[in-house]
């Protein structure tokens, strides 16, 4: 039994504690907004945050995350949040789609953190996040947006 | 805003029986003969050719039939519907429709969804204008000259206004007006189509609800990874049944009775040994455990090494001729030898590799298979499980799913037809699960070439004589173990059809023959054909010692359309008549000279190490020009630093989502030509996962891209493959021009690019 703490819930799961969140998520507790790329690690699809912090969920063993706050695409919220969602409906980020979970929480775990990355900043915290439609061009326009928003600048 | 739903048949036939249907428009199968309400009252079962229906509620419904993987397409061609028809698009529910041949193509692939459609779109969403315009005529017993559509409603030139909920019924009774009486939209008048809208996906891919193929959850199904050959054709001999049963969670280990054959596999699943399990960890733990010992069988001893050998061989031989101008030969023989330009280009094999690896789930019971899947070609899927469950295709129906990329990979079944295999066995609902190695190693892959390419030059030492030869295994390896050469229709896709202004062309396939399978992927040959042609051009450019832009408008010649067939060429056009889609290089010349105005070209001064190149590439129909600039430092570390895009799509629907497609095309080519490259040893695949198939990422993209779409009103043409082929040569060229070094091989990384 391995006790979590996902989007602000507390769930029980029946598992062996060294599988991947990812996959307790994806297969016990049906989150399947966070999604396997690689499942080692190289693509950030599976980006959540824990205790803050983008984590792979592919490669850390849920007894890793017990007993830390575990957020997910379908609970994120924050300001952070807010403003990346919103630059990013407004840039028309996403092409499939599929990668956009990771690249959303690798963003927002980003601007929790520094309000005013660097084009630098922005590469290095994002680059960890592989997009096959290569949306990289639009991820970054709209963090830099979502970055002014939360500083209050622009509209 | 919009939401999707799949179609349930159920639903529908209740809605029919219910009398809420009010309004249809379909088209009849395979033509866009129109198909009214009452045709559609009339048919006794479950109508897909049905586009769109109006319910009394004023809720529209409009079917998107072509797979959405990132294109924009399940939200443009019904776009195209509510924007003829004036509905008020915040009314709209996109249905997603299964695979059913009566929709007529739905095969996403070859850039062809608005092509194909678009008229008939426009002709349904016209046609149930009128008749509402009608309905409200008859209602107010004025003239319909006096009735105009507006946003849901049908406004007379009185002032009053009746809604389309309310006319619904009444219109359902119309007859339908005939084809020539159709009276279209002035493209003015548009509310959507041009800026285009939200996509249907975006609230579902932000908040984590969208639906992609292994998100499918049906209650009591089971998920699968399977152990697959590593050669093609290998068979397992023996395998540890009890350490993968012992494995938590695993239930059931099973062979898959059936493999692909060893040549020509076609869409069959390839085989091996399958886990059956509560999760999907679980099943890639037992995997782990079962360590499969293989016979593998006559392909053991291929290899990409020799294989290579093998095409260069060919790409230096004569080879089948399938366009001839003038005598390229001859006057390549009559040349003194300072005045023969001759170079070898190849290509390795590319993986598609798209986020989302494949997947399916399928649930066999006694009425049949249900299958859902990320796929680019519903009916293939539904083909394919039939024939592998030996049942009627109608007593199979295939849901399409959101695809997580698809590059061609997802429009080959044989991962639908692996969960119907297992369904039936087990007796349960199956999702059949793809490793990132499963997906790298087991691949339809784009093919592996070796080009050669010849010109004589002019007493100015501008060509005159071009020749070029390409050596591949072709697609029709996969299917037929008797092709041995590219065919003519992948000679068509960037090699047959230079548009060069020059007195001699020949252009050649040599012999070729397959390791793996091949598959189309991303703009297929044009890939490695507008690679070397277009590397080639830029080596004639400074054997002329010209400025490559310059030298290419020379090379194009004046604004013309160019005749293959003059040429003793058979071309296939995209499947789209030469009229209607001709070879312009008036249009070319225009994307070539926006994107150079775009980049400064000739114009700007460069920093120290710094290069461009260019390149202009007509495919799919579509005209793209880049020009790429990079820095190449004197240890040889390349930054790609800008990339200006011109392209001319014809009539576009979707503005932004086509400029995505131009930027992540060009991305796209950029990443193959940097990092591609699946290499096969004794027979197997030797990469199998991101840190050996590297893709690019944020830190190697351009760092400044700009995609301007020319405004043209000729019709419509494919944008999802055309940005990816002048990729790979404009930045070869820019490398060039920035170091010196002339790559004439792919991938570029690995390569020494040290100068100065
Ligand atoms: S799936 Fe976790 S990093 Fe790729
Ligand atoms: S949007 Fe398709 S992989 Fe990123």
């Amino acid at each position: 039994m391995v006790r979590l703490r996902i989007n602000g819930e507390e769930r029980e799961v029946e598992v062996d504690p060294t599988t991947p969140l990812l996959w307790v998520l994806r297969d016990h507790l049906q989150l399947t907004g966070t999604k396997y790329g690689c499942g080692r690690g190289l693509c950030g699809t599976c980006t959540v945050h824990l205790g803050g912090n983008p984590a792979r969920a592919c490669i850390l063993p849920v007894s890793a995350a017990a007993g830390q706050d575990i957020r997910t695409i379908e609970g994120l919220e924050g300001a952070a949040g807010e403003a990346v969602k919103d630059a990013w409906r407004e840039h028309a980020v996403p092409q499939c789609g599929f990668c956009q979970a990771g690249q959303v929480m690798s963003a927002a775990a980003l601007l929790e953190g520094n309000d005013a990355p660097s084009q630098q900043d922005i590469d290095d915290a994002m680059s960890g996040n592989l997009c096959r439609c290569a949306t990289y061009d639009r991820i970054r326009g709209a963090i830099s947006d979502a970055a002014a928003k939360l500083r209050g600048e622009g509209e | 805003m919009t939401k999707s739903t799949t179609i349930e048949r159920r639903s529908f036939l209740r809605m029919l029986a219910g009398g809420g249907l009010a309004l249809a428009f379909g088209t009849q199968a395979g033509s866009a003969a129109l198909l009214s309400c009452q045709d559609v009252r009339e048919a006794e079962a479950f109508v897909p050719e049905l586009w769109v229906t109006l319910l009394p509620s004023g809720e529209v419904k409009i079917v998107a039939h072509r797979s959405e993987m990132g294109t924009g397409i399940a939200t443009s061609l019904p776009m195209v519907v509510a924007d003829e028809m004036e509905a008020d698009w915040a009314r709209v529910t996109i249905e997603q429709a299964p695979g059913d041949a009566r929709y007529g193509d739905q095969n996403t692939d070859g850039s062809r969804s608005v092509r194909q459609f678009y008229e008939i779109m426009r002709q349904v969403g016209a046609a149930m204008r009128q008749m509402l315009e009608q309905a409200a005529a008859n209602r107010w017993g004025v003239p319909v000259s006096e009735c105009k559509a507006q946003l849901h409603e049908v406004v007379h030139t009185s002032g009053k206004k009746l809604g389309y909920g309310e006319l619904a019924t009444e219109a359902g009774q119309l007859e339908k007006p005939a084809e020539s009486e159709l009276v279209f939209k002035k493209p003015s008048e548009r509310r959507y189509q041009g800026k285009g809208v939200p996509i249907r996906d975006m609230e579902g891919i932000l908040d984590g609800t969208a639906q992609y193929g292994a998100d499918v959850r049906i209650d009591g199904m089971k998920y699968a990874v399977i152990a697959r050959p590593p050669v093609l054709g290998a068979t397992p001999t023996s395998f540890d049944r009890a350490a993968a049963e012992a494995i938590p969670g695993v239930e059931q280990v099973l062979e898959m009775d059936a493999h692909a054959p060893a040549q020509a596999p076609g869409f069959n699943p390839l085989g091996g040994v399958a886990v059956i399990a509560s999760s999907t960890w679980a099943a890639m733990q037992g995997r782990e455990a079962l360590a499969v010992k293989w016979d593998l069988g006559p392909n053991a001893a291929a290899g990409t090494e020799s294989q290579m050998e093998m095409l260069r061989a060919s790409s230096r031989e004569n080879g089948e001729i399938a366009r001839k101008r003038g005598n390229a030969v001859k006057a390549i023989a009559d040349a003194p030898d300072d005045k023969v330009i001759r170079a070898e280009y190849e290509a390795p094999y590319l993986a598609h590799a798209s986020m989302e690896p494949p997947c399916a789930v399928a649930h066999v019971t006694e009425e049949g298979c249900h299958c859902w899947a990320p796929t680019q070609n519903p009916q293939a899927a539904q083909g394919t499980v039939a024939q592998v469950l030996n049942l009627p295709p109608n007593q199979v129906r295939v849901d399409v799913t959101l695809l997580g990329g698809g590059f061609g990979r997802k429009s080959k079944p044989d991962y639908v037809a692996e969960a119907a295999v297992l369904s039936k066995k087990i007796g349960a609902p199956v999702q059949v699960f793809w490793s990132r190695e499963d997906d790298i190693r087991h691949d339809y892959y784009h093919s592996v070439s070796a080009m050669q390419l010849e010109a004589a030059l002019g007493e100015d030492n501008f060509p005159t004589a071009w020749r070029a030869r390409s050596s591949f295994p072709a697609i029709g390896t996969s299917f037929n173990p008797a092709a041995d050469r590219g065919s003519g229709f992948e000679l068509d896709l960037g090699f047959k059809d230079v548009p060069w202004d020059l007195p001699h062309i020949q252009v050649e396939s040599g012999k070729s023959s397959g390791v793996v399978r091949v598959g189309w992927l991303r703009s297929v040959c044009n890939i490695f054909h507008a690679f070397a042609a277009h590397s080639f051009a830029d080596e004639l450019a400074q054997a002329a010692g010209m400025d490559s832009l310059e030298f290419l408008r020379k090379l194009i010649g004046p604004p013309r359309k160019i005749d293959l067939a003059k040429d003793d060429a058979q071309y296939s056009n995209y499947g789209e008549p030469i009229d209607k889609h001709p070879i312009d290089t008036g249009r070319m010349l225009a994307v070539l000279n926006r994107a150079a105005e775009m980049s400064g070209w000739g114009r700007r001064q460069l920093a120290p190490n710094r290069g461009v190149g260019i390149a202009v590439h007509r495919s799919f129909l579509a005209y793209v020009a880049n020009v790429v600039e990079v820095e190449v430092a004197p240890n040889g570390r390349l930054s790609i630093e800008r990339v200006d895009i011109a392209c001319d799509a014809g009539t576009v629907l979707h503005e932004e989502r086509v400029r995505g497609q131009m930027s992540g095309g060009v991305l796209f080519g950029l990443s193959a030509a940097l990092h591609g490259n699946i290499t096969v040893r004794d027979g197997a695949v030797v990469q199998s996962n991101f840190h050996d198939y590297p893709l690019l990422r944020m830190s190697e993209a351009p760092k400044e891209i700009n995609v301007e779409i020319l405004p043209s009103d000729a019709p419509p043409s494919g944008v999802g493959e055309a940005g990816t082929p002048p990729a790979a040569p404009a930045l070869a060229n820019a490398i060039y021009a920035a170091s010196g070094h002339r790559l004439r091989r792919l991938p570029i990384s690995g390569q020494n690019l040290a100068h100065g």
